[in-house]
């Protein structure tokens, strides 16, 4: 890998961290229950995205297994805490 | 030949992905590919309660085509839209849309083409399936956006489903 | 990284921007989550990394690993495939949470589409 290509994996890495920064910042301020787990949905994208980005770097197959499981968790998760949400009764 | 392949297109797809998480083209995989095309839909069809009938694969094809377009293009307007919202706030408004449109496999269609289309979200849909709740990032005229709608989703997805 | 291989520079070039594309778009989807005033905007933005990002990185990642092994290695193209099928599920399940936990707290939203169904019937 060259110079280019190795400068680009680092300046994406470090894009999908300020925005998993800026997305935590909408996770910890809220104000509804709803957009946490919005920003917590969208955290699970960035990180799979990531592992992909990091598979790239390190030139391996095993990160793509990695944002399999991460896309896979993420959806449960947030399916079922979005089903949570619309049976009504939250405690916040 | 209907009663070993129930849902041919489900058998493919269920092929083509065991293929390509093994990545390889060995014997042993082809025959695990097929035995999974095979056996998970004769297993899942008690599950499903209704069969959908797709027609005209040339239609699928064209709107698979034009759904990628309109992601792409809804993206940058989207993108401005967000980049731009402190100095001109987004016009986002619900709209409510009459169809036409009542399989079920039709709707589910539907419903995924507009969430993934970023500047929509599919919202509510009426019990008996005649209107639709929509939401939409930043709407300009709205009986245009409803015949538009109307024009490059519903149509199609009603000459595949019905 | 002691990988050393050489990509064409064309190759590479696109590689490149290709992430550096899907990274920005989900940069500015995150900046859309943020920034927004309302609830159903910021429904919106995460669509951008699931949908353009997420097809941006899996491009690159197949074009580089399919260099890597000289073979045609699709498998990443996976991920936009789950993607579109399980973001739709989520989203739509918020986007309905949100309107009924909005309507419990009588916020101005859209009452119910089914409401009106049943005198007219």
């Amino acid at each position: 890998m060259t110079g280019l290509l190795a400068n680009a994996v680092l300046a994406s890495l470090f894009i999908f961290a300020l925005a998993m920064g800026l997305t935590l910042v909408r996770l910890f301020r809220g104000p509804s229950a709803q957009d946490r787990v919005l920003a917590l949905d969208y955290l699970y994208i960035l990180a799979m995205l990531t592992m992909l980005v990091l598979g790239i770097r390190y030139a391996s197959d095993t990160y793509f297994e990695g944002a399999l499981l991460i896309a896979l968790f993420g959806f449960v998760g947030s399916f079922a805490l979005a089903k949570f949400l619309l049976r009504g009764e939250v405690i916040e | 030949m209907s009663r070993l392949f129930p849902a041919p297109l489900l058998s493919l797809s269920l092929f083509g992905l065991w293929l390509l998480l093994n990545l390889s083209v060995s014997a042993g995989n082809l025959l695990l590919a097929a035995a999974l095309g095979i056996l998970a839909p004769l297993l899942m069809a008690p599950l499903r309660p209704q069969h959908a009938h797709v027609r005209r694969p040339w239609v699928i094809v064209k709107l698979i085509g034009r759904v990628g377009l309109d992601v792409v293009l809804s993206n940058l307007q989207v993108a401005r839209g967000v980049l731009r919202a402190g100095k001109r706030p987004p016009r986002s408004a619900f709209v409510h849309i009459p169809l036409a449109l009542r399989d079920p496999h039709g709707l589910a269609a539907l419903s995924m083409i507009t969430t993934v289309v970023p500047g929509t979200v599919w919202s509510e849909l009426a019990l008996d399936r005649s209107v639709l709740l929509l939401h939409v990032f930043d709407l300009e005229d709205e009986a245009a956006f409803i015949k538009h709608f109307k024009e490059i989703y519903e149509r199609p997805l009603m000459e595949i489903f019905q | 990284m002691t990988e050393s291989l050489t990509l064409p520079f064309w190759l590479e070039l696109v590689t490149a921007l290709l992430l550096v594309t899907g990274s920005l778009f989900a940069l500015v989807g995150a900046i859309g989550l943020v920034r927004l005033k309302d609830y159903f905007q910021r429904m919106h933005p995460p669509a951008l990394a699931s949908t353009i990002g997420a097809w941006c990185v899996a491009l690159a990642s197949i074009i580089y690993f399919s260099w890597l092994k000289e073979a045609a290695v699709l498998h990443a193209w996976l991920i936009p495939i789950l993607l579109s099928i399980t973001v739709p599920v989520t989203t739509l399940l918020l986007a309905r949470a949100g309107l009924f936990r909005k309507r419990q707290a009588k916020e101005p939203v859209p009452e119910e589409v089914s409401s009106g169904l049943d005198s007219g019937n």
